[in-house]
């Protein structure tokens, strides 16, 4: 086994932490501190023709993505040792392609929309560009990078031997730093833009995505909740300004 | 059974004279924030017309309330849990802001600042949304006062409905058309929809009062809300990405104070109190099989205050004996169940609105003489109201799923009133077989009388106020500065008058308000603990924001 360079730790062994960490700790920082601000902050009301295609197209899309990635980094290739390995890898190409191209061809009219309807462009925050950014990057690396693996455009290459590895390594704190760094460049370049895109995601409007309302299946139509215990008429106490002793 | 307590408004449309008073101070106090611009929580609309959102009564259009399914059960219209939940990247059914109105102001600062020219400067217009200039096309109200007129009126959902039974007989023309007006807030419903629909749960109906709201930190911004509420009163708003809706001014009434849609109306039209309903029964209610008997299936699900069973099982269910007595004593109760004179919203959306409307009666006589009335008796009644001008068809579409019965009940009532009243003012002999002939004792029509003409501050807001132990209460007055000739002296913080926490609504206003509206007493200014703002004091009362000083003993001066 080789010896790994200061380079390979920092970005196969010590990003993954860093990005694990600074995701949960935001996360929990943002719901318990601003629970107001997570949202979607839909902007349908403003423009519905274009979000009535493109916000499905993308969402729908990304969804998909999400599954093959869980599928393709998750599950070791022994459990699927029972499909034919090319089978495999042509439906993985084929669906994620077709996902891939959803979630990108979305995101694309979806961030079109937003340059050039008017009240949607001054919705958007300088947060939203910033993210915007990381996930465009993330999805087009992901692209770039299934279309290379897929063998279309030259040999095709298996990740599940390394990429799949190394990522269900971090979970064991068993960081196989070597199968990271021995992968095609493009897969290094969008696990790093995976990575960067989870550690902003605590601080944007992508926090959405962690409040599937999955609940509104099982739980009665109506909802009924008691006044609370504040006092009537008067409002909370405001963050900061919290009594003693409560 | 299960008592729970509701708190209802009641709208007496024979008096409403679209002043929009309470359209404008629910405004100044809801919704003058960004966000909200295009947002009215109560709003006040010219029937006939299509209302704001345009044509939100059009239900095949826009998906709101419950259906019934063929088993007999509710269903949300815009589709099932799961269709739901599929349909949350893009609401079909979102009305856009176009359908309410692009919110603008004026370039007012261009009038002083434009430099020296030929022409006098003008303030254009300018959106609220995306800050360009822009024509202004509709509002909020833009059709107010039209009756509807022959552009716009066809478009009315309502009027579209009973255009076949009532064909030629809804005029459109200036000379003929007719038109009242319908102020509306959220309906409070029993079973509602918007609640139903939302996907985080973030909305919920309060179990003391009933009253509907949204959890600000819950909302996630699905927007199926404001989808399901067929009433469109539930609002995104599309600074903060949350749904915004009436509060019933939640803190106000926590304190016995009415809503400030009724507390500004100048017609003295609206009405506040307590319903006790069967919470049990909501469900079953609301799925009966025929429209036209929801109105009917609501009024059984409110109980009877004075039923001493019914009495034993709210005090079971933890409603507290100043709300049973609060419940005894409702205006609403008394026009919605007694008197039957108010009906609820639309029916047939199946939430059981709780906002609740007496028809008006205005030119009726025609009304009265078609629907086989004795129209004789009618015109001796009315002998100045020479022609109907508002179907009742029409009412009974807004009021009863298309039912006249209940509207013409309604009317008959308040017709018989009026009879009853000018014999009893022109000095003549009370004619008992008036009340009789709409099911009422003489007693009883008086009672109505004062309720609806007299209308007391007292008589029309019914509020009990809202528990907590006192303890907290008293909490709340405490701040470490307040010691007596400590600088904090209540009502100034240490650097000033605006600073420090702000005291709390209820004591700052309710107490003072109250006492400043009691008394006729002028405060004694030599007192030296009375401190006085006089900048906003009228000699009466304690002024604002100081809090009443009990009298000193003798010995501890």
């Amino acid at each position: 086994m080789t010896e790994s360079t200061t380079v390979q730790i920092l970005l196969w062994a010590v990003l993954p932490y860093v990005t694990i960490a600074v995701f949960a700790v935001g996360m929990i920082w943002r719901y318990r501190y601003d629970k107001f601000g997570w949202t979607t902050r839909s902007s349908q009301l403003y423009e519905r023709n274009l979000i009535r295609i493109a916000s499905p197209l993308f969402h729908i899309g990304i969804l998909a993505v999400v599954i093959g990635h869980v599928i393709g980094l998750v599950i070791p290739e022994q459990w699927t040792g029972w499909a034919p390995e090319a089978a495999y890898h042509a439906m993985a190409v084929v669906l994620g392609v077709i996902a891939g191209v959803c979630t990108l061809t979305g995101i694309v009219l979806l961030i079109y929309r937003r340059r050039t309807v008017g009240p949607v462009f001054s919705a958007t925050t300088k947060n939203d560009k910033f993210m915007y950014v990381f996930l465009v990057a993330a999805i087009c690396l992901g692209l770039v990078t299934t279309f290379y693996g897929s063998g279309i455009f030259g040999p095709a290459y298996n990740y599940r031997d390394t990429v799949a590895v190394w990522f269900r390594s971090i979970f064991y704190l068993n960081p196989q730093i070597q199968d990271m760094a021995e992968s095609p460049a493009s897969y290094q370049v969008h696990a790093i833009a995976g990575m960067l895109l989870f550690i902003i995601w605590p601080f944007t409007r992508l926090v959405h995505a962690f409040s599937a309302p999955l609940g509104y299946v099982f739980r009665p139509y109506v909802v009924y909740r008691d006044r609370g215990p504040h006092d009537p008429g008067s409002r909370p106490e405001r963050r900061g300004w919290e009594r003693v002793g409560r | 059974m299960r008592v729970m307590a509701q708190m209802g408004m009641v709208m007496n449309l024979d008096k409403c004279i679209g002043c929009h008073t309470c359209s404008v101070t629910c405004k100044q106090a809801w919704t003058n924030r960004a966000g909200v611009e295009y947002v009215w929580f109560n709003n006040v609309e010219t029937r006939p017309g299509q209302g704001y959102p345009r044509t939100y009564q059009d239900q095949e259009k826009w998906k709101g309330g419950w259906v019934r399914t063929k088993r007999g059960r509710l269903k949300l219209r815009a589709g099932g849990r799961w269709q739901r939940l599929t349909q949350i990247f893009s609401n079909p059914k979102l009305p856009e802001l176009d359908e309410y109105y692009e919110p603008w102001t004026y370039e007012y600062d261009n009038l002083i600042s434009a430099p020296l020219g030929e022409d006098t400067p003008v303030a254009r217009p300018k959106s609220l949304i995306t800050g360009r200039p822009m024509k202004i096309e509709w509002s909020a109200n833009w059709d107010d006062d039209l009756a509807g007129g022959p552009e716009l009126a066809p478009q009315d959902p309502v009027l579209k409905k009973i255009k076949d039974e009532v064909g030629d007989r809804v005029k459109l023309e200036f000379e003929q058309a007719f038109m009242f007006y319908l102020p509306r807030i959220c309906e409070h419903c029993l079973n509602p929809a918007c609640v139903a629909s939302c996907p985080s749960g973030a909305m919920y109906k309060r179990s003391e009062d009933g009253i509907v709201l949204v959890d600000q930190d819950s909302c996630r911004g699905w927007r199926m809300c404001v989808t399901g509420c067929p009433y469109k009163k539930v609002y995104f708003n599309h600074r903060t990405g949350k749904a915004e809706k009436c509060t019933l001014c939640y803190p106000r009434i926590e304190v016995g104070m009415p809503t400030v849609c009724s507390e500004t109306c100048v017609g003295r039209l609206r009405y506040l109190g307590l319903f006790l309903y069967d919470a049990d029964r909501v469900t079953e209610a609301a799925a009966v099989e025929n429209e036209q008997d929801l109105y009917e299936a609501q009024l059984d699900l409110i109980l009877d205050p004075h039923d001493p069973e019914v009495q034993a099982a709210a005090l079971r269910d933890g409603i507290a004996p100043d709300w049973l007595e609060a419940a005894k004593n409702s205006p609403v109760y008394r026009l919605a169940k007694e008197y039957r004179v108010a009906l609820p919203l639309h029916p047939e959306y199946r939430t059981m609105p709780m906002v609740w409307y007496i028809p008006p009666l205005s030119p009726i006589v025609d009304a009265l003489r078609d629907t086989g009335n004795d129209a004789e008796d009618a015109d001796n009644m009315f002998g100045a109201i020479q022609s109907l001008r508002i179907p009742v068809e029409y009412l009974a579409e807004l009021f009863t799923a298309g039912d006249p019965g209940p509207v013409l009940q309604s009317l008959h009532t308040l017709a018989a009133m009026r009879s009853f009243m000018r014999d009893e003012n022109l000095g003549g002999q009370p004619d008992e077989s008036i009340p009789a002939a709409v099911g009422m004792t003489a007693d009883e029509m008086f009672a109505l009388y004062r309720l609806l003409a007299i209308a007391k501050y007292e008589d029309r807001y019914v509020i009990p106020e809202a528990h907590a132990e006192v303890g907290r209460q008293l909490e709340e007055l405490g701040c470490s500065l307040d010691f007596e000739g400590g600088p904090g002296q209540y009502s100034s913080g240490t650097f000033g008058e605006a600073s420090g926490r702000p005291t709390p609504v209820a004591v700052e206003t309710f107490h003072a308000l109250k006492q400043r509206q009691t008394t006729e007493g002028i405060v004694d200014v030599a007192d030296a603990d009375a401190k006085v703002n006089l900048l906003n004091w009228d000699g009466l009362g304690v002024p604002l924001g100081v809090p009443t000083v009990p009298p000193r003993s003798p010995e501890s001066s």
